[in-house]
């Protein structure tokens, strides 16, 4: 019995159009909205109430919920379930996404759409497991061994925790890569009000399927339907085209390859390539003030919350401040970043870490501006009193 | 008139073009457990479509991809995790993992546990040559007392896991244990494991020449299979003679590795059981909304 998604039946499962729900349980919402049928999850504090909420929600929508062994199983079934052809995805935080690390780069090899809710704690280790951080942004691009690109959001409310949900599945299913969502302790456990997008509003892109005939079907090549696209189009297992799908270097039909240094290269390019191509439409940002800012902060996630209200303080007392987020961290927004590093004199990015996404401003601000790291750590978010001073003495 | 079924016929059948010559050493098992399954596989006349195989690494992680159908070459150990999601997907699919004992039993034996223990539905074929072959020779949790690898070369003095046992007690619904000198009832057990739902082992103790014979002096292609026929017995001679044998008797079999099948049993599978969950909350809810009314 496949799954079908039905979205009748799913907004009967989700109830009322406005809701007042935490962040973790609009993750869910998020990815019963795209049409997830598989979830395979392991508990983990911040995370554990994504689990819950698709362990109660799943089966009612016909789909399938697995309390894996581990994190490394977690992965494991959703990017097996991704091949059967479902829409998956898990949860996790810090020490389960350092687990995943091995098997998300399986998925990024394999070119295979699922998504990741990453509830970051802070670490190292098993740090604070019930306060927040954003301690895994590098991670989820630097993560895996080896050259990859990786396509991850960051939501600041817990809308967005559902809306970036979606959108993680689109992007991970139209690119056929891993998606993270890089949400936090603080907005995993916080409650907001979410109002449900209607059927008609709510834009989902779809895998697109192998077609052609069988005797001339290459699994991993650029796309045999659509012109100068570099996404194999997707062969679903039981389709008839008999995939093999091997971690290994594989060569366009899918056979390993591994002394062969062309393959290697021809395969790994395309593979980063078919997302840094598309860099441009990559962007998702939120401007604020920025027309006649001579300050600004570059923020994402929770940490944009503060950052604002220390900008709205900043403006109160006459200082030119803006405030640039990002929505999507991965791909990261180098032309943006170098545009606004020329049009300001000053960018702070205050961060839930001790520095990370504060390297590639520092990198695409080419020494045009001064770029300011503002980090605190310990599951504490910044106050924006500890923000605005970052704004004084200019 | 009968059509005569050869192992030629079968490997244009079942072989996936272009993936010749393989990665197996002159003497090495696998590619037998490869051609019992081709015949279990012919005999069960199923749809190719819908007969998925997955792997983790190794050298018995390979045979996916000489077998033309869908075939998932994963990450070491992990190969059951990945068939439970496949299968959670597609139900209909007939999973089949192909895994060593290094893969399974070592790697991935928390995925092998939980997998055996929730039944679920894929049929794993373990094939254990007591060694990490592809590496080149490093310890295996199941390399006998005493032998010789690469990481244990003064002798091996840990004990070795025996991985159908440990699939008895966890329930699995299908657990046998064969050689690859003999054809018939190994093909059989795949046979009746790929058709049983839940969750089935069939393991296989498989020469590995290069790696495991060579090191621990077991002579040559030929000898070394010799030991695997002189150092096993069917499980239920060793059953009559531990029980009813004499002394004697008792001694030259006690060290031997049974062979049969070990279990047999129709427990429901996991997917078997989800279904049922699931029409029973729908049955519920419409009830519920047929009251509301």
């Amino acid at each position: 019995m496949k799954y079908e998604r039905d979205p009748k039946r799913i907004r009967e499962v989700l109830g009322n159009k406005v809701q007042f729900i935490l962040g973790d349980i609009a993750c869910v919402y998020g990815g019963l909205l795209a049409g997830v049928s598989f979830f395979g999850g392991y508990p983990i504090t911040p995370a554990s109430e994504v689990a819950e909420g698709m362990a109660r929600r799943l089966p009612r929508v016909g789909g399938t919920y697995i309390q894996m062994e581990d994190e490394i199983g977690s992965i494991a079934a959703v990017i097996g379930a991704a091949w059967g052809g479902a829409k998956s995805m898990t949860a996790t935080s810090g020490p389960g996404f350092s687990l995943m690390m091995e098997n998300y780069g399986f998925a990024v090899m394999t070119e295979t759409p699922c998504v990741i809710v990453n509830v970051q704690r802070t670490g190292p280790s098993t740090g604070q497991p019930t306060l927040g951080a954003q301690g895994d942004m590098m991670q989820a691009k630097w993560g895996t061994h080896g050259d990859f690109e990786a396509l991850a959001l960051a939501p600041s409310n817990v809308q967005e925790c559902m809306d970036f949900t979606v959108e993680a599945f689109n992007l991970s299913e139209k690119y056929r890569n891993p998606a993270c969502v890089m949400t936090d302790g603080e907005i995993g456990h916080l409650r907001e009000r979410v109002v449900i997008p209607d059927e008609k509003d709510l834009k989902l892109t779809e895998r697109v399927c192998a077609t052609i005939d069988k005797d001339k079907y290459i699994p991993f090549t650029n796309s045999q339907t659509r012109k100068n696209c570099k996404i194999p189009d997707f062969p679903t297992f039981g389709s008839g085209y008999h995939t093999y799908v091997t971690g290994l270097t594989h060569n366009e039909k899918g056979f390993p390859a591994t002394d062969k240094q062309p393959d290697h290269e021809k395969l790994v390019r395309r593979i980063t390539e078919k997302i840094t191509d598309d860099a441009d439409k990559l962007v998702s940002v939120e401007k604020m003030n920025l027309d006649d800012a001579d300050i600004a902060f570059v923020t994402y996630g929770a940490t944009a919350r503060p950052a604002e209200s220390a900008m709205e303080m900043g403006r109160k007392n006459g200082i030119k401040v803006g405030l640039l987020r990002l929505k999507i961290v991965w791909p990261f927004p180098n032309k943006l970043i170098t545009k606004l590093s020329k049009e300001v004199d000053k960018v702070i990015v205050p961060e839930m870490n001790l520095g990370q996404i504060v390297h590639p401003v520092r990198e695409y601000a080419c020494d045009n501006c001064e770029v300011v790291s503002a980090p605190k750590i310990g599951g504490e978010m910044h106050l924006p009193q500890e923000l605005y001073k970052y704004l004084e003495g200019k | 008139m009968v059509e005569v079924r050869t192992a030629d016929k079968l490997n244009k059948k079942f072989l996936r073009e272009g993936m010749w010559p393989t990665i197996f050493c002159n003497g090495c098992g696998h590619g037998v457990v490869l051609e019992y399954t081709f015949w279990a596989l012919e005999e069960l006349d199923l749809d190719m479509d819908k007969v998925i195989f997955a792997s983790g690494i190794g050298c018995s992680s390979r045979l996916p991809g000489y077998i033309n159908a869908d075939g998932l070459h994963t990450t070491h150990g992990r190969a059951i995790a990945f068939a439970t999601g496949i299968k959670a997907a597609n139900p209909d699919f007939k999973i089949v993992v192909f895994t060593g004992d290094g893969d399974c039993a070592g790697i991935g034996g928390n995925h092998f546990i939980h997998a055996a223990r929730r039944n679920i539905d894929i049929t794993v074929i373990m094939i254990n040559n007591f060694i990490y072959g592809m590496t080149g020779g490093q310890l295996a949790p199941t390399a006998p007392l005493g032998s010789i690898a690469t990481t244990a070369p003064y002798g091996n003095i840990e004990h070795p896991f025996n991985i159908s046992n440990l699939a008895c007690a966890l329930g699995a619904n299908y657990v046998a244990r064969w050689g690859v000198s003999h054809p018939y009832q190994p093909i059989k057990s795949i046979k009746e494991g790929i058709e049983k739902k839940g969750f089935s082992l069939i393991e296989f103790l498989a020469p590995c020449p290069t790696a495991y014979g060579r090191r621990n002096k077991l002579g040559d292609i030929k000898k070394h299979w010799a030991w695997y026929d002189n150092n096993t017995i069917l499980k239920e001679d060793y059953e009559r003679i531990m029980k009813y044998g004499t002394d004697e008797e008792k001694d030259q079999v006690r060290d031997k590795i049974p062979l049969g099948v070990f279990q047999d049993i129709d427990k429901p599978g996991f997917f078997e059981a989800y279904e049922q969950l699931v029409n029973r909350l729908m049955e519920k809810e419409s009830k519920t909304k047929g009251g509301k009314k």
